[in-house]
């Protein structure tokens, strides 16, 4: 492929179908941790955020941005991490927290919510009951914690709002 | 090394060295659930850890030009004199409540740390605290309400409380007293003098303490400083930690998988 004849807008084309190696029904603009996209001279620079400071996905992520970009021919990619501003679950698209219902992970509350303490999730993503409990705060990864309904007695995962 | 390059390796090496001691925990939790909660938390501290690590070396390698040291050199191959971490988080876990109480203590002063740093003059760190503090407010809600569970549970793990107390009680002082590095940070505006955050501190973990129906600690001077973790005088746990920590780059210099 004619790597000149790329755009930028295409370029973020490519680069939204590098998934979230953890949950891989989200991309990485659904997570709201793709920063930013600059192209000129042939030269991608690119900056992402992470969720959490420890987050192992970082390095994945990095890897399969390269790789979903090389194999479009560009490979002349920098990749930037950024703490600040620091990611929240506010940035999370509203494409992205209806495929995390359907996937089966509760999506996160607001960024206020995590502030004032009310950080919990509106419904079982299951059978969609109020009827919910806390099991854990912390989950199978940095981002979520445990609950589970006790209408459909299924337990779920929680993306937290941070 | 310069004070300020110091100051940013005692942040780093408070949360290194807890986040390893969380890290001991993993896969020996007395449920699933916490077990998952304190590897979580380790993940968090250690990744903190690791973007002050990067934030120290780049500064130490424009200012002592010669040598290019990495985060992992930092971390991985200096001595035990050289750590500038709190006694607090060198502590062996213990029980349950004793591992509760160190991550309560050190949660609740880490947040109101940053809290202070995101004002920081050194604008790297105050991004890093602007990350960070977001996991810390989270890590105090998880410990804080252990705390309450424990000490306002039954007999038995009111007394487990108790004796955290008790053996935790030595190292609070050091919280407080400033090194010369938290000097040079203030005078800079980079960063606080940790006497600031003492009385906040107490009647944070007071209160705690009053729901959890557990006696409130003082102020008062309980311990004889000989020790002092941000001097690199450290209590004799931290060498065998470091054993433990640093043997594959030890043994196999520059190892990676």
């Amino acid at each position: 492929m004619e790597v000149n004849n790329m755009n930028r807008e295409q370029i973020i084309e490519i680069l939204s179908e590098v998934k979230d190696p953890e949950i891989p029904v989200l991309t990485i603009s659904d997570l709201g941790i793709l920063r930013a996209v600059e192209y000129a001279d042939d030269l991608i620079q690119i900056q992402i955020t992470p969720t959490y400071s420890g987050c192992p996905a970082m390095e994945i992520i990095q890897e399969d941005i390269r790789a979903e970009l090389a194999k479009h021919g560009l490979n002349n990619v920098e990749i930037k991490q950024v703490l600040s501003p620091a990611w929240t679950s506010d940035w999370m698209s509203e494409t992205g927290k209806l495929k995390l219902e359907a996937y089966g992970i509760a999506a996160p509350a607001t960024h206020a919510c995590f502030l004032s303490g009310e950080d919990r999730p509106k419904s079982c993503p299951l059978c969609h009951s109020e009827n919910i409990e806390m099991i854990s705060r912390f989950g199978s990864t940095s981002c979520k914690a445990l609950y589970r309904c006790l209408d459909c007695r299924e337990p779920f995962d929680y993306f937290k709002c941070h | 090394m310069d004070l300020h390059s110091n100051y940013i390796i005692h942040l780093a090496d408070n949360a290194l060295i807890l986040g390893h001691r969380n890290s001991e925990w993993t896969g020996h939790g007395p449920i699933l659930e916490q077990d998952i909660a304190l590897s979580n938390i380790a993940l968090d501290l250690i990744g903190q850890a690791r973007n002050f690590y990067q934030l120290a070396a780049s500064r130490i390698n424009e200012l002592e030009p010669g040598e290019i040291i990495t985060e992992d050199d930092l971390a991985y191959l200096r001595d035990g004199n050289e750590f500038r971490n709190f006694i607090l988080v060198e502590q062996p876990n213990g029980d349950w409540a004793k591992t509760i109480l160190r991550q309560f203590y050190f949660s609740s002063f880490q947040l109101m740390q940053f809290r202070e740093l995101l004002k920081s003059q050194n604008v790297e760190l105050a991004a890093i605290s602007e990350k960070s503090i977001k996991e810390t407010r989270y890590h105090v809600k998880w410990s804080s309400e252990w705390v309450i569970r424990l000490g306002d549970g039954t007999s038995e793990s009111h007394l487990r409380m108790l004796n955290a107390q008790q053996d935790l009680y030595p190292y609070i002082d050091e919280l407080f007293i400033p090194s010369d590095f938290d000097y040079e940070a203030e005078s800079s505006g980079a960063g606080i003098l940790p006497e600031k955050l003492k009385d906040e501190w107490f009647q944070r973990i007071n209160s705690t303490f009053e729901t959890a129906t557990l006696p409130m600690i003082s102020e008062e001077k309980k311990a004889m400083h000989i020790l002092s973790g941000k001097n690199g005088v450290h209590s004799e746990h931290l060498g065998f930690l470091l054993a433990e920590m640093q043997f594959l780059q030890r043994a196999y210099p520059g190892c990676a998988w």
